[in-house]
């Protein structure tokens, strides 16, 4: 027997409970308000929605509700005028749903009756086609999407790391991302630093940069930053932006920018190459351990040679940039475990990945509780004044 | 074991890993010196106390937070001697 849409919906009646909006209204103010499920469509549910409600399209109901609620709870479903959230409910009786009521007149009559309502920020439909696979993902998607489009990030080095890094953060709509370096693109740098290119040989490295990001992404806005940082300047790089990725060249510069990231509680993403291998981790002020806890003092320069002088494998920097713009959309999202209490290092003639615990340092020098925090003079003091010079033989050229 | 890392590995003639007897770090590190005298140079202070910075891991626990030099070492451990590492952008 042939059963209509009006059959349908008289059965789905019987065994689904309605619910009207102005006793929603009054459980939802409550405390113990039920789980409010909008089964519209996409389109619908971005013109408007009841505060609070979670969204699962009637199409996805079967396989997305039991990311969104358990068997035995509450649940209210909500459409734009209440007949598809009785079908709805026919659907979670039979998925053994027992707590299941339709709201009668749905949306509409919710927002006639002048409840208040959320118009959710969209992203536009060219950005949810180059952003479809993350918004795939359960742990970002759309509204993850937009945190990212709202985020500021400040890559420190547009070389070896934030080549890699800052080329990835702006694939994937990291909104802003500002670039220091005060460095021109130079013929040995096209080895690993893939954001710049040949014919922009001479370019300020932030420059070249951003020419590449505005041609992968238009979202992004890049801030150019073409200075040499330091403790004069530092505070001033930083401020309004979220976090910091640290792909500096010299310890001078990565202790200036611990210091400055623990007095503005700013997460430091860091990570180091040199040869075959990489560190990576992540400063949490004041929550995890900072780079002094992890590296009280900086080496004498003679065992601390720079990539310049020791040499690099160029697609090291892209495992390790890449590393780094990982943690750092994981810090923007506030999802997963970043590398915050761990030094992950890489070794690319072993191909192993080893990890390290970090712990806080109680009496660390920058951020433990006796710590008095200023800048320094840290060119001085990593070359080495204050401290007994080393006869080392370093790793040579 | 130990493992050298590379800015060391010049002054222990390329190796990247060692095999040196030892129950202690202390013992371990000694031993290290008497094969390959350079790198006592390269950690040691002229007073004969390890450098500040540099860190040494008996697997993955620093050894500032355990038993210091005296951190006992087994047969199946590393011992992992790490300087920082400044390299990034050029």
């Amino acid at each position: 027997m042939a059963r209509s849409y009006q059959d349908l919906l008289a059965a789905a009646r019987e065994r689904v409970p309605e619910t009207q909006v102005e006793e929603l209204a009054e459980q939802l103010a409550g405390d113990e308000p039920p789980l409010v499920v909008d089964v519209r469509e996409q389109h619908e549910w971005d013109e408007g929605h009841i505060p609070g409600s979670v969204h699962v399209p009637r199409g996805n109901l079967e396989s997305r509700i039991a990311g969104e609620a358990q068997v035995g709870q509450e649940v209210v479903l909500a459409c734009a005028s209440g007949n598809r959230s009785l079908l709805a409910g026919q659907t979670l009786r039979e998925m053994g749903f027992e707590n299941v009521r339709s709201l009668a007149g749905g949306y509409n009559r919710w927002k006639q009756n002048g409840h208040p309502f959320d118009v959710p920020r969209t992203l536009a439909p060219a950005q949810r086609s180059r952003y479809a696979r993350h918004i795939s993902i359960p742990e970002v998607g759309e509204q993850g999407q937009l945190k990212l489009l709202d985020s500021k990030v400040l890559v420190i080095g547009a070389g070896g790391l934030g080549s890699p890094a800052a080329f990835y953060l702006a694939a994937a709509g990291v909104g802003t991302i500002g670039l220091v370096d005060d460095d021109v693109v130079d013929a040995s740098n096209l080895q690993r630093q893939i954001i710049h290119t040949t014919d922009r040989l001479g370019e300020l490295k932030g420059e070249s940069a951003r020419t590449s990001i505005e041609a992968l992404n238009p979202d992004v806005q890049v801030d150019v930053h073409p200075v040499r940082i330091d403790r004069d300047n530092v505070l001033e790089l930083i401020d309004g932006y979220d976090l910091i990725v640290d792909g500096a060249d010299n310890f001078p510069t990565r202790y200036l920018l611990n210091d400055a990231a623990l007095m503005t509680r700013k997460p430091l993403v860091h990570a180091s190459i040199l040869r075959f291998e990489g560190h990576a981790s992540v400063f949490m002020p004041y929550e995890g351990p900072c780079y002094r806890c992890l590296f009280p003092e900086p080496p004498p320069p003679d065992l601390a040679p720079s990539c310049g002088e020791a040499g690099v494998l160029g697609v090291l920097c892209g495992v390790m940039g890449s590393i780094q713009a990982t943690e750092a959309i994981k810090v923007a999202l506030e999802i997963g475990d970043t590398l915050a209490g761990r030094l992950l290092i890489y070794d690319a003639l072993a191909m192993t990945f080893t990890e390290l615990k970090v712990r806080r340092d109680p009496d660390c020098p920058a951020c433990g509780p006796n710590a008095v925090l200023e800048f320094r003079d840290y060119q001085a003091w990593c070359a080495g004044v204050g401290h007994s010079a080393a006869a080392a033989v370093g790793a040579g050229a | 074991m130990v493992k050298i890392p590379p800015v060391l590995r010049q002054a222990v003639g390329g190796e990247r890993e060692i095999d040196v007897p030892g129950d202690t770090v202390s013992e371990v590190l000694e031993r290290l010196y008497e094969l390959h005298p350079q790198v006592r140079a390269q950690l040691l202070t002229p007073q004969g106390e390890l450098h500040r910075f540099v860190n040494v891991y008996v697997n993955d626990e620093d050894v500032r937070l355990a038993g210091w030099l005296e951190t006992e070492v087994g047969e199946a451990d590393t011992v992992m001697i790490l300087p920082a590492m400044a390299g990034g952008a050029r």
